[in-house]
């Protein structure tokens, strides 16, 4: 401690600098977003790339929500968002209890063959997708999307969950288990409660996969009625101009549910929920 | 209160048999100490009283009842782990009162009963606290609360004091003497420390990859070792065992010197000479039956241990009661206590002499 507090002025200053120009590195994206935004149509190519526009307005937001099929975008990437973060997290959830409690045959078969699907890149699969949801009568519906990105999701998910699941001391369940629960009662009482922050990280880390995936989407849906947001989004770019204004402003909105949901599950990804259960 | 009864009990892993042919049984209110290097199975052995590990084979009864595949919940016996293992997310009074609650007991006699058992153990300015915000010793209570509580047929005490400091080791173990004696229930107490197996425990039982060597009272397991292993095991500091060939009328020592020890017959199997540091004596030149010279000495107060080498024979620790004016490098004549002593056969067990 003595030694940080007598680090040279310098020192500390050249770090919040470089801290400094980092965030604005990261963060400049979002702030030419929204900039772009509130621009009038009028002065994105007058002002060119002047930091702050010389007038406001909300009417690229009006457009979007008012004028354009965005709430319906936005109502269908909402569906298969949460319906593919709740699906693949329960799985997930069920799967990496057992990858962490249990020894059964095959197990490590499994984790093997869920790597190696990790492993390629999706492109390589798409006309194979393609062909089987066009089988089975399911191109352009968001049912197709659940079942493709909770199955991509489930590999990562379950790893994620496993390492949760490891970071619990099996002691708690066996003490449950002496005190008077069944196996189930003492994973319901003892471990799900110290679980939540794992939930929600898994929860919100495929919510944000499924929220921003494009490729399939763009695959397996043609009609307006089933676009999800990000493909929904191209259709701003017309044959002959982009509608920046109005793509912007669509963007921005499109960003507010992901905060919303981290906003939500950020209390429980803090950690050390799990201290003081074991030694000390 | 219950009677405990293990006949023939097995344990393995695929191939790998760490437990067997397992006999004991545990009387009524007795309190039993499993103790045994680490790796022994004393903890598996636990385990599977407790119901957390299947049993391979035999019979494990309580009361004269099988109680094999009786899953945990349903075997009244309370555990104590080494890690404490208390509820992270639960307060302490939720902690010690769990058991009831999942059995569904009236919430003034959960409350009461916390309450009574807090009391016990010092914790009634504490219930409220979550398991993080308590010390080691702190958490050891609570877990020993939650085992209370339940006012089980049976306690199972898996290495409960082995993340304590010593002093607080001390304390606990007291604590834990005294709730035997104000229960009298039956306890099942695994350790590798034999200073808490020798102070606790009614009977031991000393275990060794996978077998029992010897069950015994404390006593017993000091004064008649069955074989070497118990014998080096039991005690502090460890009995000196010297190579011994046969003599006339006794076995004698590497150097030569004769020692007038044992049976006939115990002469012509006795391989090795088992003597515990305080059996051996320091003496005069002419009483002595070794002569060495101190190599290293310990001034520990209450007693003086003198590492000697004796040729011929080879290291020797002798244990001197009180301050032994003696240094490093000076002449050692060491007399040993024949009739303390012990003889060894070539596979360890021990010759009656």
């Amino acid at each position: 401690m003595n030694a940080l507090r007598q680090t040279s002025p310098w020192v500390v200053t050249g770090k919040y600098l470089a801290l400094a120009f980092y965030i604005a590195f990261a963060l400049f994206p979002l702030y030419w977003l929204t900039k772009i935004a509130v621009t009038p149509d009028k002065l994105i190519f007058s002002e060119g790339t002047a930091l702050v526009p010389s007038r406001f307005t909300l009417e690229n937001f009006q457009t979007v929500l008012l004028q354009t099929d965005f709430l319906a975008y936005f109502r269908n990437s909402l569906i298969v968002s949460l319906g593919t973060a709740a699906i693949t997290t329960m799985i997930a959830a069920a799967a990496g209890y057992a990858f962490s409690r249990f020894d059964f045959r095959g197990k490590r078969l499994i984790i093997a063959l869920m790597l190696i699907t990790q492993m390629f890149p999706l492109l390589m699969i798409i006309a194979p997708i393609y062909k089987i949801v066009a089988t089975l009568g399911l191109l352009n519906s968001l049912t197709s999307l659940i079942i493709v990105y909770t199955a991509f999701n489930i590999p990562f998910a379950t790893f994620l969950m496993q390492s949760f699941f490891d970071g619990i001391p099996k002691e708690l369940e066996d003490a449950g288990m002496i005190d008077g629960c069944t196996r189930f009662e003492a994973l319901r009482k003892i471990v799900l409660p110290l679980t939540l922050p794992g939930l929600g990280a898994t929860l919100g880390f495929i919510f944000t996969a499924a929220w921003s995936e494009l490729l399939f989407a763009l695959m397996l849906i043609n009609s307006n009625d089933a676009m999800t947001f990000p493909v929904g989004l191209l259709t701003f770019v017309s044959k002959f101009s982009v509608d920046w204004g109005q793509m912007m402003a669509a963007g921005v909105l499109a960003l507010v549910p992901s905060c919303l949901f981290f906003i939500f599950i950020q209390r429980y990804l803090v950690q050390g929920l799990t201290s003081g259960a074991v030694k000390g | 209160m219950a009677r405990i009864e293990l006949n023939n009990v097995a344990k393995s892993y695929g191939s790998v048999e760490v437990l067997r042919d397992i006999n004991l049984s545990v009387e009524d209110g007795e309190f039993i100490v499993l103790v045994g290097p680490s790796g022994c199975g004393k903890s598996t052995l636990l385990r599977m009283i407790a119901g957390l590990e299947p049993i391979s084979g035999g019979e494990f009864l309580v009361d004269g009842g099988r109680m094999n595949e009786v899953p945990p919940r349903d075997r009244d016996m309370a555990m104590v782990f080494q890690s404490y293992a208390l509820y992270p997310h639960m307060d302490v009074s939720r902690n010690m009162g769990f058991s009831l609650e999942i059995r569904k007991a009236q919430k003034e006699e959960r409350s009461r009963k916390v309450a009574d058992a807090a009391k016990t153990l010092g914790l009634t300015s504490l219930t409220e606290r979550l398991p993080r915000a308590l010390s080691g010793g702190q958490r050891q209570r609570v877990a020993m609360g939650r085992a209370i509580v339940r006012d089980p047929s049976a306690f199972l005490f898996d290495e409960p004091l082995s993340n304590l400091d010593a002093a607080l080791r001390v304390e606990m173990r007291l604590e834990i003497a005294r709730l035997h004696q104000r229960l009298s229930a039956t306890m099942i107490y695994v350790t590798h420390d034999q200073v808490e197996a020798l102070t606790l425990a009614d009977r031991i039982v000393v275990l060794n990859a996978g077998d029992i060597q010897q069950v015994g009272t404390p006593l017993e397991l000091y004064e008649r070792p069955s074989n070497k292993f118990v014998a080096q095991f039991i005690g502090s500091p460890t009995m000196n065992i010297l190579g011994v060939d046969r003599a006339e009328n006794g076995v004698k020592l590497k150097d030569g010197t004769t020692l007038q020890i044992g049976s006939d017959s115990a002469h012509w199997q006795a391989h090795e000479l088992g003597v515990r540091p305080e059996h051996l004596d320091i003496v005069t030149e002419e009483a002595a039956h070794m002569k060495g010279v101190a190599e290293l000495v310990e001034h520990l107060g209450s007693d003086t241990n003198i590492h000697a080498n004796v040729p011929g024979v080879g290291p020797v620790l002798v244990r001197q009661h009180g301050h032994f004016p003696l240094k490093t490098g000076d002449a050692v004549n060491i007399a040993v206590d024949l009739e303390k002593s012990h003889l060894f056969g070539f596979e360890g067990r021990r010759l009656e002499i």
